[in-house]
């Protein structure tokens, strides 16, 4: 029983890595770079939720819908002002201007919005699910946010590959030159990469911030390199690796609280990490480049 | 090559702008100079992590610095308050204290966390700089003759829970939650710990967790409500307790809580859900329900001027400090023409000599360890209000 | 054969070229530090910017040369810096000359960061990318994890140490003297860092660098980066020269560790987290990847930036971000960096025409 409250509660944890993990693998896989400013639109988005709930009492679906409008304009808006001038620039160099950008949002947030921290309204009621006597208790916020990442993972699926704008995408994330010749438009298929890597940024905003009710201008930045984590572990590129790696990854960190040690959580997690990328050098559910000669 | 001129003329450039603009901005305030002044110093977080703490103590002690000089000044000084940020790292902590000797600080209030104000300690000791801290924990934080504190230490505040616990028959089983990486944390921890082994005080379970684990506690809850402990002792901040207490609402576990004065301001965090930490009780020595002139004024004062989520025991021990300054620099009749050198050994003297009452406590006094003497007030939270216990 | 020693001799003059940085730059802070017209936040930056410097030059010997992405240097830093500090805190009785201990205190932090770069590379070596990114950055975290929740003190019957302080206070006699305190880290460690023994090591590490990048294994371990089958093909053995280099890059940044811990009265692991290792990341990538001199440049601008900055208050942080992401663009776009060199040229040209002119006129 303890077990399996144990794996609950890691999933519960893990769907919200997942969730900010396939953000991170979309843009990767298409722009290849690693937006190391995703954790940070999370929080801006979690931030417009609360100001529409608290300060302008919006209905929860609407207070989603406003942040996700405002991320998806905060990506896009991003993504010409610091990433389009480095198209031609190594990944290396677009990783520090992201980097730039998330100290950008970070401290624009602090001069905004006060460096206090605020409680966050779960934006899904506060409800739980009680089961075996209460020995196995399921929040409403899990059960969402559950359903919400595969949701959406299979959404992003199909969406890559049955639409004209998805198989688009897989085009540029192929070969940006070929793609360009057979006439996609490189810079608009990026664009709308970011467009939907930061409204599902504002998406696992609101859930996180529901389900740890906790929202500071940092909030966003250890979930964000926890879910860059989860994206590598399954393979980086890889929508279903994403999920894979968010989801393990949480049931590790949960794992080992349980059973080994509280203290040594960090290390245990990082530890099985390592074990893993050196047993599938490529992730998960990486693919294995072969190299030309 | 080239490229990196380029970059390093914009850079010096800007910097060039930004300096005389400040320049500028600072000699149209200094125009009216005509009293001596006093500049205290101290560095902080005010930016990144830890920024709301730095913050809190920047807004007390600008506030008891504006009360003091409308009231005319000390010893015919005013006095001035010089911040710099350094977010809580010990590195930036040294260059921001160095800057602050720069600028003309003449006394410190040291370091607002316990790592970044151990940090320059050295430096103060070589310029032998009077040092009063308004809330770094650390025992390591005031070695030193010239150093003192507003705040409990961590042995004070671990050992004095224990005692409190066990003496006022609060719990018999206890479960620790810690911060691991957090210096103030385990440094209350590890004498916590200690001293319920020598009162024969049951620690049931010893949980943790990281900076990078602060989400979910649900584990560590699990195995407190395994233990059976009928009290959760708290050694941490307001921010991950928030996220305890809501936690193990919905894991449906139901002790005690205890905490520490880092759990004050859980109850102005902006949006709490008050009824969360009803009943929750903790070691303090400032409450804002206090009653008493000097409290009331301040709390009013403070709400008038900054936002309430500042208002905790950060800003109250600064605004004590500066008082304590004044009492202490009236005692040793510091005048602005000493050096820092000087002020420190007259003040030295003087802040073993002084008895005071601020917000933060009553007939409080020092000893030549630099340790205030004062007692710590527990109070419950009822009603989303503190009550005396 | 002649274009190759044209090459050789403009290696050898563009290092002269970063000698030559570096000497005006140390007589230059010198000069300025003892006439004692140095502002004291400056005095208190020198030690730090060579240890930033080392870091970013050590850590662009992975990045640049071996082509491997390492989000873990920091972790190094670390070891070197507890080993160091353990080792000088113990010996502080011992051995009085501070100059001979921190000698030795170098010694021990390098060496214990080397042997733990050298442990971590063999198997870090199966991964690429990203993945070696992760892996690195697991490293450095776990290090960072294990440093926090660490006790360690010296009582009569020699060294104990735990991984908690219930049972560390069980162990340790009351007289003894802790010298790692778990998340507190360790205070009081004599700060033997000098400006000039960091800049000593500053020069020797740029020194090692560069010779060896333009020595044998320096081009074969850039025939791996840039091209690792055909490398294989012609027989260079691809594991020893990436252990090479990642065990030197680890000694190097074990010594900036050392200068790190001798420089404060106190410090803790928490210092050495990601966020530090993206740092110096930044550093090497803003000074240009594989370009030794650009990595001690883009430090001491980066890391001075934020204390120059110190003027403009709450928006420090803030100025700082725009303009890190202003640098990046600038120095790595296309279209600014073609406008550039039409800009140079066209400045060389109107050089050229008016010495032209001028020797028409006589």
């Amino acid at each position: 029983m303890e077990f399996l409250s144990a794996i609950i509660a890691g999933i519960s944890l893990g769907s919200i890595y997942a969730l900010i993990a396939l953000g991170y693998t979309m843009v990767y896989g298409i722009a290849k770079m690693l937006n190391f400013a995703h954790g940070d639109v999370i929080m801006v988005g979690a931030f417009m939720m609360f100001i529409a709930l608290t300060k302008m009492g919006l209905h929860p679906i609407l207070c989603i819908i406003f942040g996700t409008v405002i991320c998806t304009i905060l990506g896009v808006v991003i993504e010409k002002l610091a990433y389009k001038p480095l198209r031609k620039a190594t990944s290396l160099a677009v990783l520090i201007t992201a980097i730039g950008v998330s100290y950008f949002l970070q401290n624009s947030a602090q001069l905004i919005f006060g460096a206090g921290s605020k409680t966050f309204t779960s934006l899904f009621g506060s409800g739980n699910i009680s089961l075996f006597d209460g020995q196995i208790i399921i929040s409403h916020n899990t059960i969402v946010t559950i359903c919400v990442s595969v949701i959406i993972m299979i959404g992003l699926t199909l969406f890559i590959n049955k639409t004209k704008t998805g198989r688009a995408m897989l085009a540029v994330s192929e070969d940006k030159g070929a793609a360009q010749l057979m006439g996609i438009n490189v810079n608009k298929t990026i664009s709308i990469t970011f467009a939907i890597g930061s409204a599902l940024a504002a998406i696992a905003g609101a859930l996180l911030c529901s389900s740890y009710p906790i929202l500071s201008p940092t909030t966003g930045a250890m979930p964000g390199i926890k879910a860059f984590t989860a994206a590598v572990l399954g393979g980086i590129g890889s929508i279903p690796g994403a999920m894979i790696g968010g989801i393990l990854l949480g049931v590790i960190e949960n794992i080992s609280k349980v059973y080994i040690s509280t203290q040594l959580s960090d290390a245990i997690v990082f530890g099985i990490l390592i074990i893993i990328l050196l047993v599938k050098p490529t992730g998960i559910l990486g693919k294995k480049m072969n190299e030309k000669v | 090559m080239k490229n990196f001129k380029k970059v390093l003329a914009v850079v010096m450039a800007l910097a060039l702008i930004v300096t005389c603009f400040a320049a500028c901005g600072k000699k149209d305030t200094s125009n009216d100079k005509k009293d001596a002044v006093l500049k205290i110093g101290f560095t902080g977080p005010l930016t990144g992590d830890n920024a709301q703490y730095g913050l809190a103590v920047q807004y007390g002690a600008q506030l008891a610095i504006d009360e003091i000089n409308a009231a005319g000044g000390v010893n015919g000084m005013k006095l001035e308050l010089l911040y710099q940020d350094d977010m809580a790292d010990p590195a930036a902590a040294v260059t921001g204290y160095s800057k602050l000797i720069d600028d003309g600080m003449k006394v410190s209030l040291g370091g607002v966390t316990s790592g970044a104000c151990t940090a320059f300690l050295g430096e103060a000791a070589d310029d032998n700089m009077f040092m009063l801290t308004p809330s770094a924990t650390a025992v390591e934080a005031i070695q030193g003759a010239y150093a003192f504190r507003v705040c409990f230490s961590d042995p004070a505040q671990g050992t004095v829970s224990a005692d409190y616990i066990k003496d006022n028959g609060v719990a018999e089983k206890v479960a620790v939650i810690y911060d691991s990486s957090d210096a103030y944390s385990s440094g209350i921890y590890k004498n916590f710990i200690a001293e319920a082994k020598v009162k024969g005080l049951d620690v049931v379970a010893e949980e943790s967790y990281t900076k990078n684990t602060k989400t979910d506690f649900s584990a560590q809850l699990q195995s407190v409500k395994n233990s059976g402990a009928d009290l959760l002792f708290l050694p941490i901040y307001y921010n991950e307790a928030s996220l305890i207490l809501a936690q193990a609402k919905t894991a449906g576990l139901n002790v005690k809580v205890f905490g520490c004065d880092g759990l004050d301001g859980l109850v102005s965090m902006e949006n709490f859900d008050k009824t969360l930490a009803e009943n929750v009780m903790l070691l303090t020595p400032f409450s804002t329900s206090a009653t008493d002139d000097l409290t009331v004024n301040f709390v009013k004062n403070f709400k008038a001027k900054y936002s309430e989520t500042y208002l905790n025991q950060f800003g109250a021990d600064a605004y004590d400090a500066i008082y304590i300054l004044k009492a202490a620099i009236e005692k040793a009749n510091v005048t602005a023409d000493m050096d820092a050198s000087a002020i420190c050994e007259a003040l030295k003297k003087a802040m073993v000599e002084i008895t005071f009452t601020g917000v933060t406590g009553t007939d409080i006094t020092w000893g030549a360890d630099g340790e205030p003497v004062k007692k710590p007030i527990a109070v419950k939270i009822v009603n989303g209000e503190y009550v005396v216990m | 054969m002649f274009k190759q020693k044209k090459s050789i001799a403009k290696a050898t003059k563009n290092n002269f070229i970063t000698y030559g940085i570096l000497a005006v730059m140390f007589a230059g802070s010198l000069i300025w530090l003892e006439s004692g017209a140095m502002p004291r936040q400056f005095t208190k930056l020198l030690v730090p910017l060579c240890t930033y410097s080392i870091a970013a030059v050590s850590l662009n010997l992975v990045v640049g040369v071996l082509g491997d992405l390492s989000l873990g240097h920091a972790g190094f830093m670390c070891i070197g810096a507890y080993s160091s500090a353990v080792f000088t805190n113990i010996f502080a009785d011992v051995i009085t000359n501070d100059l001979l201990r921190f000698f030795i205190a170098l010694l021990v932090g390098g060496i214990f960061a080397a042997v733990f770069g050298f442990l971590i590379c063999i198997p870090v070596l199966r991964l690429k990318g990203d993945y070696l990114a992760i892996v690195t950055l697991a490293f450095g975290e776990i290090i960072k994890n294990i440093f926090n929740i660490v006790y360690l003190g010296i009582d009569k019957s020699g060294l104990k140490i735990a991984i908690n302080s219930s049972k560390y206070t069980e162990i340790m006699s009351a007289d003894g003297k802790t010298i790692i305190n778990g998340a507190m880290g360790i205070t009081g460690t004599s700060r033997d860092s000098t400006f000039i023994i960091a800049f000593v090591i500053l020069f020797i590490t740029v020194a090692v660098s560069l010779n060896l990048i333009n020595s044998r294994t320096g081009r074969a371990v850039m025939a791996v980066r840039d091209d690792r089958i055909a490398a294989q093909t012609i027989g260079i053995n691809i594991p020893k020269y990436k252990l090479l280099v990642f065990t030197i890059a680890s000694f190097f940044a074990g010594l900036a560790g050392v200068l790190y811990a001798h420089n404060l009265n106190s410090f803790s692991a928490g210092a050495f987290d990601y966020n530090a290792s993206i740092l110096i990341l930044v550093y090497v990538v803003l000074g240009g990847i594989g370009n030794i001199r650009g990595s001690f440049i883009a430090a001491i601008i980066l890391y001075a930036l934020p204390e120059i900055l110190r003027s403009v208050g709450e928006y420090r942080m803030l100025f700082y971000a725009i303009l890190l992401i202003v640098m990046m663009i600038v120095n790595n776009n296309d279209t600014i960096i073609d406008m550039r060199k039409k800009l140079v040229a066209k400045l060389k040209k109107n050089k050229h025409k008016t010495t032209a002119n001028e020797g028409g006129d006589i």
